[in-house]
């Protein structure tokens, strides 16, 4: 039986591209089909943000753009433009994502801690815009990052308590 | 500059105790030093002190988030006196000074509880007798306080760390005169601490396996066939290695093995993601063999069918149950079964390797380095002594990680590449080739009088083999619950041959067994007109200890009567009984003992009109033993335990069909996410028997006490998994 790839995909060559990421320009000579993920983690060597499905699906990847959390998997580096980058290695620059990651510690949240990396992200857009997020308004920003080791109880109380550090 | 002759070793045998000896061979002395300091001294392979009173303390068994990398330096650490704040971690590579380097079935802390509290003692007293040297004064006049000994007496004391030169130098106890801290005195034991590396975590520090980074690294991709075992017959690996950013690009015969090499085609590239991309352009013929019946669907048909007739095999009878179904004042029959699971570890399985010159260097994210290092070894043919493998902390294990094939097929392809290589699947790679939960059947039938006493068992379980014997764990003991506690009872096994490697799966056996059991027990009583609880009690009768049958996992045995105060202590907590409840909203009970831990759990869940399930509380009482070594850890794993059943319960499977896995990612195998987790509360009965681990028995009474609380909301018995699968919308 031939067990042939169908979905045939251009190979466009390098291009230079610039973009900002925690605050500093870098500049990669790189295919621009190339995810922001890969860049991030084997071209810069920030590998803080962390792959774990590819598809948008488990938001470990969770960076910021312009402060909104996306998914660096499914963000080609040639659609970043001129837009901010910030990644888990420096949201702790901003007092919310300092709060965020503080409570983290304080709470003991992580277990293997690898998706943490995206919830913090995902956390710490959602502080940013609504200081003092309800059990609902948590559900919905934190839905699309998974913990396969369900510490979900920790990170709800740690957000709680990242807002209440923010309000002091 | 500080002497370094005087190296002592205190180590552990394998089977418990300590080896004593005076000297470390040159190779491991190098390799204990080195990371807390040039001038640290090493009291033991375990213990190392600087000057300034810093201690490093090295965790042999892997991290990958059971907390064992705390867990077991607590443990030194409280019986050396050490001061908390003045220690660090070392993870140990795979090392023979270390004892059962493996994070597997709930083991580190039972195994380890006396151990390495004896390490830490005798690193005490190797203290102790330096300061008695150096005051001259008796050794049993000295006593310690966090970080320093201390002579009352005449008012003297001296700092760990002034002391370490000296103590090193001293005789190596006796494990027989070391003396144990009374647990009534403990300082660190049983104090809720964080865990060192989550400041690291939250920073996003490089710290995992797929993090890892070693010069002239070259990224891998590695094709293999989705029928497990299917053999490559040809493929356009030549036109792969033309594309941008390919270094190498090369077919792999590999062996029968599931759990080793296959067969496969492997890219090696600049970064990782034009490996991918490359490697979607592969064109490749495979032998499948055959792969008739291998789909789900046979197996459910097939299961059915050998249901209708007597098991191939007994695993156990007493009594006589046909008869006894005759003299029962309530028979019941149910058909449960359960599908097949991925790990799904959030980090995909990796490694990296690097093969030259005959050595092979390896950092892998395992739970179970040494038959890795075997595996490769036989695989390359090279001999166990030119391998050296580095333990790096996982993205979660749940007994995938037992399995070493990724680090195999990464050392494989860092030889023929001829570079060091990072090896990364897919998250379709992970689920594809996995080594799964078992699926399984149990065809129930059962009796009770009318005293609500269960007198008769059967279960027909339908199970899977795997080259004519048992797939792996997808056996079941013949001690199985509620064997020993009903007279008359009969488990018969037949088996439906399978090509899909199976494995332990966090609570093996028990992950499973746990619903289709705990489920029917509960359809027992409600048939019965008995209380789940009373129920309960009734079958456990009074508290007494059965040993286990002879078998390979035996343990001390089933205690009914802790199994009974857990049962009892979450009927308190939930306030079971106490509450009426709306149509739609209802408590289930559930009860297991595994990995010689007990727990009873309650979910509270809702169910709406259009059927959807709102889980909205779960309750945990556990008995682990005497000691909770670290509350704040032993809530989180709890805790996290019973949400992984619940996410199992509600929204994973895996189909099979011609022979290989359909889903591939998190669009289909649901993982539990923010929403839909419940508040759940932990309890711990703490009781007179030793320490017990909690990485799983946590796990298993949380599918079932879901599924009976959705039986008491609205009156439907789901008996088969993952609920997402029933429509609830009629039964709201």
């Amino acid at each position: 039986m031939l067990i042939g790839k169908t979905d045939r995909v251009e190979f466009c060559g390098t291009m230079k591209y610039s973009v900002e990421i925690n605050g500093a320009k870098r500049t990669v000579d790189i295919d621009g089909e190339t995810p922001l993920l890969w860049v991030l983690r084997d071209t810069l060597d920030l590998k803080g943000t962390k792959f774990g499905c590819g598809a948008a699906q488990c938001g470990a990847c969770t960076v910021h753009m312009n402060g909104h959390p996306i998914r660096a998997c499914q963000t080609p580096i040639a659609s970043v433009g001129d837009a901010r980058i910030t990644t888990i290695e420096a949201i702790g620059d901003s007092k919310v994502g300092k709060h965020v990651q503080e409570a983290w510690i304080e709470l003991d949240v992580p277990q293997c801690g690898y998706c943490q990396a995206g919830q913090i992200m995902s956390a710490t857009a959602l502080l940013t815009r609504n200081p003092a997020p309800t059990d609902h308004d948590i559900n919905v920003a934190m839905s699309g990052n998974v913990c396969r080791c369900a510490t979900y109880t920790r990170i709800r109380a740690a957000i709680k308590h990242a807002a209440k550090a923010g309000s002091i | 500059m500080l002497a370094r002759r005087n190296f002592l070793k205190v180590s552990l045998a394998a089977g418990g105790g300590m080896l004593l000896t005076a000297t470390l061979p040159a190779a491991a002395k190098a390799a204990t030093l080195g990371k807390a300091g040039t001038d640290a001294v090493a009291l033991n392979a375990y213990l190392q002190i600087a000057p300034d009173g810093l201690i490093t303390i090295t965790a042999k068994n892997p991290e990958v988030g059971q907390g064992v990398k705390m867990m077991l330096p607590m443990l030194i650490a409280e019986e050396l006196d050490a001061d908390w704040s003045k220690v660090q971690i070392a993870q140990a590579d795979l090392d023979a000074r270390y004892p059962g380097q493996v994070a597997g079935g709930s083991t580190a802390t039972p195994l380890n509880w006396l151990p390495m509290r004896q390490v830490g003692a005798a690193g005490r007293q190797m203290l102790i007798a330096a300061a008695a040297a150096q005051w001259g004064v008796p050794a049993a006049e000295c006593e310690t306080a966090p970080g320093v000994v201390l002579h009352k007496a005449t008012g003297q004391s001296l700092s760990f760390g002034a002391l370490a030169t000296q103590a090193a130098s001293m005789p190596v106890p006796d494990v027989k005169t070391l003396k144990l801290k009374d647990p009534k005195t403990f300082r660190i034991i049983g104090q809720p601490t964080r865990n060192l590396e989550v400041p690291r975590i939250v920073t996003g520090q490089p710290m995992f396996g797929i993090d890892v980074s070693v010069p002239g690294m070259l990224y891998a991709v590695f094709q293999k066939c989705d029928v497990h075992g299917g053999k490559l017959v040809r493929s356009n690996v030549a036109d792969i290695r033309k594309l941008p950013g390919v270094r190498a690009a090369f077919e792999v015969k590999g062996g029968t093995d599931l759990r080793g090499l296959l067969d496969g085609v492997a890219v090696v590239a600049d970064n990782w993601w034009q490996a991918n991309r490359a490697r979607q352009q592969l064109d490749i013929i495979w032998d499948e063999g055959n792969v008739a019946g291998q789909s789900s669907h046979d197996f459910a048909a097939t299961a059915i069918r050998m249901s209708k007739g007597r098991p191939e095999s007994i695993l156990r009878r007493d009594g006589n149950p046909d008869a006894a179904f005759g003299k029962a004042a309530h028979v019941l029959e149910a058909a449960y079964s359960y599908p097949f699971l991925s790990h799904t570890n959030l980090e995909p399985q990796n490694c990296t390797a690097h093969v030259k010159d005959g050595q092979v260097e390896i950092w892998a994210p395992t739970q179970n380095p040494a038959p890795g290092a075997a595996l490769v070894s036989s695989t390359l043919g090279v001999p166990p002594t030119a391998i050296k493998v580095h333990m790096v902390r996982a993205g979660g294990g749940f007994g995938r990680r037992l399995s070493n094939d990724y680090m195999v097929e990464a050392a494989w392809i860092s030889k023929v590449a001829g570079a060091p290589v990072k090896l990364l699947w897919t998250r379709e790679d992970d689920m594809r080739h996995d080594m799964y939960r078992p699926g399984g059947f149990h065809f129930f039938k059962a009796g009770v009088d009318a005293n609500g006493q269960l007198i008769a068992f059967r279960d027909h379980f339908v199970t899977y083999s795997q080259d004519g014997a048992i797939a792996a764990s997808a056996d079941m003991s013949p001690a199985e619950f509620p064997a020993r506690m009903v007279e008359h009872l009969e488990f018969g096994v037949s088996m439906i041959p399978l090509r899909a490697p199976t494995g332990p799966m966090r609570a093996p056996r028990s992950n499973a067994f746990g619903f289709a059991f705990q489920s029917f027990l509960d359809e027992l009583a409600h048939a019965s007109g008995v209380d789940p609880v009373q129920f309960a009690h009734n079958i456990l009768g009074a508290p007494r200890l059965l040993p286990d049958p002879p078998m390979p996992r035996q343990g001390p045995g089933f205690d009914t009567g802790r199994m009974r105060g857990v049962i009892d202590l979450v009927a308190e907590k939930s306030g079971w009984g106490k509450q009426t409840f709306p149509h739609g909203t209802g408590m289930g009970l559930a009860y297991y003992f595994s990995h010689l831990g007990y727990f009873a759990e309650v979910v509270q869940a809702t169910v709406n009109a259009t059927g959807e399930i709102t889980v909205d509380k779960v309750w945990v009482a556990g008995d682990i033993g005497s000691q909770i070594i670290n509350p704040l850890n032993a809530e989180n794993q709890a805790q996290g335990s019973a949400l992984d059943g619940i996410s199992q319960a509600l929204g994973q499977a895996l189909t099979i069909d011609g022979g290989r896995i359909v889903e591939g990612n998190f669009d289909s195998v649901l993982p539990l996410r923010m929403r839909q987790a419940p508040p759940v509360e932990v309890h711990f009965l703490v009781s007179d028997h030793p320490p017990t681990g909690l990485g799983e028995p946590a796990l298993p009474p949380a599918l079932p006490a879901l599924a009976n609380a959705i039986f008491a909301a609205t009156g439907k018995r789901i008996r088969s998994l993952p609920f997402k699968d029933h429509d609830l919308s009629a039964a709201a």
